[in-house]
């Protein structure tokens, strides 16, 4: 125990630096809580892989379109529906465009749509839930009343009002591409914070009468220092996971939302909506489903092993 | 058949019967398909000693993607409830696939020859079948339908067929078995009221109470309208609406040896890929509507398939381009798409000439539409007025990209360095929207990948069917505000007569703000001689010159470019291959003939 | 607790009354047509349409239809169906016991799945079971139903001819044959909803355990000498239950509202299916009964978590 960030769980009476007097380990140079993390973070096999393989994705749809010429968009219906080779390592869909070039290119989108949206809707749902768990009384009440709201609210017809009433205004201010990203990426992290906020609100009741927080009261801890320091890590678990599978469901919902019209225009393949699209084709051309539908796995798990490696790293009882 | 004689039969017969032309369900010779359809069922030689009787076979399985959720179809809100219907609910008379009327509760079809047609158009007078009865036992008669008229007439029923019924003075029954329905005006188009898909009879005793809102309110009208008593050869067992319905046959049923199935399962709902694959794949059922699938898939499924075939029939359907011809920038406001505003370079006739120059409707028909599509360049691409590719489509409207080019060139639209055309200041940049459908949306994608070929910028978008087709005023992406530079959609006259249809596009139906975007010329284009030729086509009665009319309006709207015509769209069904006896027709419901079908082993 | 539930009951009143007026409100001011089938059907032309929205009302502004609305079902009466013209509820209860039958087996199915295999994957983590369980977990979650759907389709329907995949609502179960058809006819859906929803379980109770496993409190029970499965089953999963518990008591809502795609693709006539065609039909007052319904439910679910919190966890108040 010679962490200068021991929580207040594990020695309820010790503050960090009461700590750091006893065991006069002063001339170390001092640790940071994010520095810890990250050390214990790199040791983490399974996360440096995803992460590794998460940055790949990330760099290839960023250059690749520049490295790999082949067009994503120019209709050839001679090369229709031709299996993987070398011009065509990923195969050609239906109307003889490149499956490689239409990934890299969609992946750019899909990836910063299912990004974005997830650390929207979860930073949104653990600044509410944790909020409400952690004050209780009249602002639990009214948040989780407005949670309740969000849950019950029928997602499609209000998609349908916020484009009619969104769509043109954004356009207009931020140009057609960047206005829907952001329409789409509020959109998704706004309509999906309400189980997180839910999650994370239940652990703070529970963890909010054990010890080590009375202890971090005792002591003289500010409230906000309590809530994010010391009972915010212990709920990471469930908060990761949401985090992985929002990701997930971030990338499907836009293929979802650009059947409604809300979506990207029609000739932006992102993954989701490539995976839509080929799905009829499963039989006669597999190759078109399973790209995108892989390219997708892999990235909620990458970032489910960088979840798992961030818990870890994180943890204040997980010692290393 | 050479033009001008079909023009001669056409004037002597009128409007409906002339109309022989129309190609039959099997063969199929108008609706070429680039890949060759199954040939519809026409039962084999040696299956022609089967003789199929009363409840000869078991189970008839339907399959369509839109469930029915009504079976009484003026109150309906779509095809699906007009088609499930059709086991049960009868016109007087049917329209076969040649355009010809089939008597089904009439003893014949009243022309202008056996006198039942007035000389001055005024009337007509159809004779009722004595021996008809509905299916609770009790006898069909005139009352029966002079009361569907009355039910529908009243706007508080909210009927959708009352279009039928418009025109109509008074409908008076010398008989129980004689109806004459008298005219407001002389009426060239005098079989409207009662036949095909529109104007099923109800009857009157089961109805009786449920005129005005009580048609959808009173509990009694609540269950009529899903269990109607009928003519047809089946009626209703069970029906969840939006799911199924379950009928078994109907023993008042007129002809003593059908139908042939002693139940019929109409299935509804999923999508049209996997309906395809249940009637061509797996057999899982016996016939399959409107398969809006993919030339790629649904060639592919039907040459594997091994269980069904495909069924194609035309209908007067033509996926086209329209074109703005007003402004529909937001900035303008209030001032938005009003007539006042002229589009700032699609009123140029250069312009909309370049667009339709650049599009290879070869190409969309072929490799996105396959069997359910033939190019065309016209709206009017099927029999009377032309019949066989060569005849709507030949070399008149063929890619020429180069051509293209070179107009826009001569009109003084010059390639700017990111390669779009602009002229003192106007970019050529258009918006093109349509509905949300997979199809459509390859289509749009070859088309500005055209477009960009001759330096014009194409933003695409498309919205929710739902939306995209709503009325209500308040809805900006709906094709009646027609916010967009192009829109593309499929329509076509519903009638063998297509003037009622094309004259939707006079230059006083222009929709604007003062109608709630209502009326139907979105595309606010103005043409008085189009107007000229509507105004006349309204006041004659000359069949022939409606016929010539007709053709020289949509001559009108393709050399103007006010719509560019893409692809004839035939309806493709998909059918067991032991079904017979169908013989699907355009001007009718698809299922108007069911009590003909059989299935052998 | 008594007067907690009776105080969260009377809020609950209030609260679903601002939620049906949102829902209401969103529903009113969306764009729709509930005759938008006919939109490019010359033989129904635009004035008959219009004449139609009049006489239902749906010209009217919105805040005067949502009264009418809230009077009437406070006379207990639902409205119809604009495109069956029947009361909504029959519509509903037509349609509850396929929707009871396929969802809440496949819920029930995957919350019996779902806690042991997480507890298993928490106890020896990066195990093969582990990652075994890992790996379909994924594909459970980040492959969309209608992806899965499809692909069982073509497995057992299309290739095997095992299984059909047209769902018989008609089928009625009355012997040994009609049993074993209504099973095979539920095997695939059932299977589509319980990949995803275990998969997306298994992960948070693993979670939650590996979070729990290392508390002092394990420490202290084991060195009292209790044995694993004791500590593991009363003292560790029963802490680790409190997320998985929040989810559970959100998903059973969803049992009503269906899975819309999973009921699409196998064509069962559930209530999800009903309310998507209702929506893009504009068939307001099903949406309405349908979702005021749902707001119900989650009001209730969310009421029943927080009891259990209390009981999973007596130290937890509510002031």
């Amino acid at each position: 125990m010679t962490d200068a960030t021991t929580t207040a769980q594990s020695l309820p009476l010790e503050t960090p630096a009461s700590l750091a007097r006893q065991t006069g380990l002063k001339q170390r140079p001092p640790r940071t809580l994010w520095g810890d993390a990250w050390r214990r973070f790199r040791r983490h096999r399974m996360a440096m892989a995803g992460m590794t393989v998460l940055a790949f994705l990330v760099i290839a749809t960023l250059i690749g379109p520049l490295v790999y010429t082949e067009s994503p968009r120019r209709i050839d219906f001679s090369k229709s529906m031709l299996a993987p080779s070398s011009t065509n390592p990923f195969g050609t869909d239906d109307l003889g465009r490149d499956m490689l070039a239409r990934l890299l290119l969609g992946g750019r989108v899909s990836l910063a749509v299912g990004v974005s949206a997830m650390i929207i809707s979860i930073s949104l749902g653990t600044l509410i839930g944790s909020t409400a768990g952690f004050l209780g009384g009249r602002v639990d009440t009214i948040l989780m009343r407005l949670t309740d709201l969000f849950l019950a609210l029928p997602v499609v017809p209000l998609l349908l009002l916020l484009i009619f009433l969104f769509r043109d205004t954004l356009r207009r201010l931020m140009g057609p591409e960047m206005g829907i990203f952001w329409l789409i990426v509020c959109v998704i992290g706004v309509l999906n914070w309400m189980t997180v906020a839910r999650l994370v609100r239940g652990s703070f009741l529970s963890l909010k009468e054990k010890e080590f927080v009375e202890a971090a009261t005792m002591v003289g801890v500010r409230r906000l220092r309590i809530m994010f320091r010391h009972i915010l890590p212990n709920t990471l678990g469930p908060i990761i996971v949401a985090a992985t599978l929002s990701v997930g469901a971030a990338i499907i919902t836009e293929s979802v939302l650009s059947f409604l019209g809300l979506g990207f225009p029609p000739d932006v393949p992102t993954w989701g909506r490539l995976l839509y699209d080929g799905q009829n084709f499963m039989e006669f051309a597999p190759w078109m489903v399973l790209f995108p539908g892989f390219f997708i796995f892999l990235t909620v798990l990458c970032i489910n092993f960088m979840g798992d490696g961030l818990r870890d790293a994180l943890d204040p009882r997980q010692r290393g | 058949m050479h033009r001008n004689a079909m023009r001669r039969t056409f004037a002597r017969l009128g409007w409906l019967l002339a109309a022989v032309l129309v190609l039959a369900a099997c063969g199929a010779p108008t609706a070429p398909a680039p890949a060759a359809p199954a040939q519809p069922a026409a039962p084999a030689e040696a299956e022609a000693e089967f003789v199929p009787t009363r409840g000869g076979g078991d189970l008839l399985r339907i399959l369509y993607w839109q469930a029915p959720t009504i079976l009484n179809t003026h109150l309906a809100v779509g095809t699906k409830d007009f088609d499930a219907s059709r086991l049960i609910l009868e016109p007087l008379a049917a329209i076969d696939a040649d355009g010809n009327l089939v008597p089904l509760l009439v003893e014949e079809i009243p022309t202008l020859e056996n006198g039942g047609v007035a000389e001055d158009l005024s009337s007509i007078t159809w004779k009722l079948r004595r021996d008809i009865k509905w299916s609770d036992g009790t006898d069909f008669t005139a009352a029966d339908v002079v009361f569907t008229y009355e039910y529908c007439i009243n706007p508080a029923t909210t009927c959708v067929n009352t279009a039928t019924f418009q025109g109509i003075a008074s409908i008076e029954t010398p008989d129980d078995y004689t109806v004459k329905i008298i005219w407001e005006n002389p009426n060239a188009n005098y079989y409207k009221a009662f036949t095909s898909t529109n104007g099923r009879i109800l009857q009157k005793a089961q109805f009786a109470d449920c005129i005005g809102e009580a048609a959808s309110t009173a509990e009694a009208c609540q269950a009529a309208n899903l269990a109607p008593i009928g003519t047809g050869p089946y009626k209703v067992v069970e029906f969840k609406p939006g799911d199924v319905v379950l009928y078994e046959i109907n023993e008042f049923y007129r002809d003593p040896d059908k139908p042939f199935f002693k139940q019929v399962q109409f299935k509804g709902g999923g999508d049209a890929p996997s309906a395809a694959r249940a009637v061509l794949q797996t057999g899982d059922t016996d016939w399959a509507w409107n398969l809006q699938v993919e030339a790629s898939v649904l060639t592919q499924l039907a040459a594997q398939g091994g269980a069904g075939q495909l069924v194609i029939y035309n209908v007067a359907n033509v996926e086209r381009l329209l074109i703005n011809f007003t402004n529909p920038d937001p900035a303008l406001g209030d001032e938005r798409a009003q007539l006042s505003q002229p589009h700032p370079f699609l009123t140029d006739h250069a312009v909309r000439k370049a667009l339709a120059l650049a599009i290879d409707r070869a190409a969309i028909a072929e490799q996105l539409y396959g069997p359910a599509g033939s190019p065309t360049c016209y709206l009017l691409w099927y029999p009377p007025f032309r019949s066989g590719i060569d005849e709507y489509f030949g070399d008149d409207c063929p890619q020429d990209i180069a051509e293209a080019n070179r107009i826009l060139d001569e009109a003084g639209w010059v390639r700017g360095a990111d390669g779009v055309r602009a002229k003192d200041g106007v970019r050529l940049s258009v918006l093109f929207q349509t509905s949300t459908n997979t199809l459509r949306q390859k289509t749009q994608e070859l088309i500005k990948q055209w477009w960009e070929e001759i330096g014009v910028e194409t933003e695409l978008k498309n919205v929710d069917a739902g939306v995209f087709f709503g009325s209500d005023a308040g809805n900006p992406d709906n094709i009646g505000h027609f916010f967009a530079d192009i829109q593309m959609y499929t329509t076509g006259a519903a009638e063998l007569n297509p003037i009622s249809h094309l004259c939707q596009y006079t230059s006083d139906q222009a929709s604007q703000r003062e109608n709630e975007w209502r009326s139907p010329n979105n595309m606010r284009w103005q043409n008085p001689e189009f107007d000229a030729l509507c105004e006349e086509a309204l006041q004659t009665t000359d069949t022939n010159r409606i016929f010539e009319i007709a053709m020289a309006l949509d001559g009108l709207i393709v050399s103007d470019y006010a719509m560019i015509p893409l692809v004839g769209r035939p309806r493709v069904a998909g059918a067991s291959l032991q079904l017979r006896g169908y013989s699907p027709s355009g001007w009718d419901s698809e299922m108007w003939d069911v009590a003909n079908w059989y299935k052998v082993d | 607790m008594g007067l907690f539930i009776l105080r969260r009951l009377i809020i609950s009143v209030p609260t679903l009354l601002g939620i049906s007026l949102v829902i209401y409100m969103v529903l009113a001011l969306a764009p729709g047509d509930p005759l938008a089938q006919f939109a490019a059907d010359p033989s129904v032309p635009v004035e008959v349409r219009e004449n139609i929205r009049q006489a239902l009302g749906l010209n009217d502004p919105w805040y005067i239809r949502y009264f009418k609305w809230l009077s009437a079902l406070l006379r207990g009466d639902w409205g119809f169906s604009f495109a069956s013209r029947v009361p909504v509820l029959d519509l509903i209860g037509q349609r509850l016991p396929q929707t009871l039958q396929v969802l809440g087996l496949a819920y029930l199915l995957s919350i019996c799945l779902a806690i042991p295999i997480g507890v298993l994957s928490a106890l020896r983590p990066y195990s093969l079971f582990d990652n075994i369980a890992t790996t379909f977990a994924f594909i459970g979650f980040s492959l969309p139903t209608f992806f899965t759907g499809l692909v069982l389709i073509l497995i057992f329907s299309v290739n095997l001819r095992w299984l059909p995949f047209i769902y018989d609502s008609t089928l009625t179960v009355n012997s040994w044959e009609t049993f074993i058809r209504q099973i095979r006819q539920m095997i695939m859906p059932i299977t589509v909803l319980a990949l995803f929803q275990t998969g997306t379980l298994t992960r948070f109770v693993r979670a939650s355990m590996l979070d729990n496993l290392p508390a002092d409190y394990v420490r202290t029970a084991r060195s009292k000498g209790l044995n694993e499965r004791a500590v593991v089953l009363r003292h560790v999963l029963r802490n680790s239950l409190i997320p998985v518990v929040t989810l559970i008591a959100l998903g059973v809502p969803t049992i009503f509202t269906g899975a819309i795609v999973t009921e699409q693709i196998f064509r069962i006539n559930g209530i999800g299916e009903l309310l998507i065609r209702s929506i893009q039909n504009s068939d307001t007052p099903v949406i309405m009964a349908i979702t005021f319904i749902f707001a119900v439910l989650v009001v209730i679910a969310n009421l029943l978590a927080d009891v259990i919190y209390g009981l999973l966890d007596p130290r937890i108040r509510y002031s």
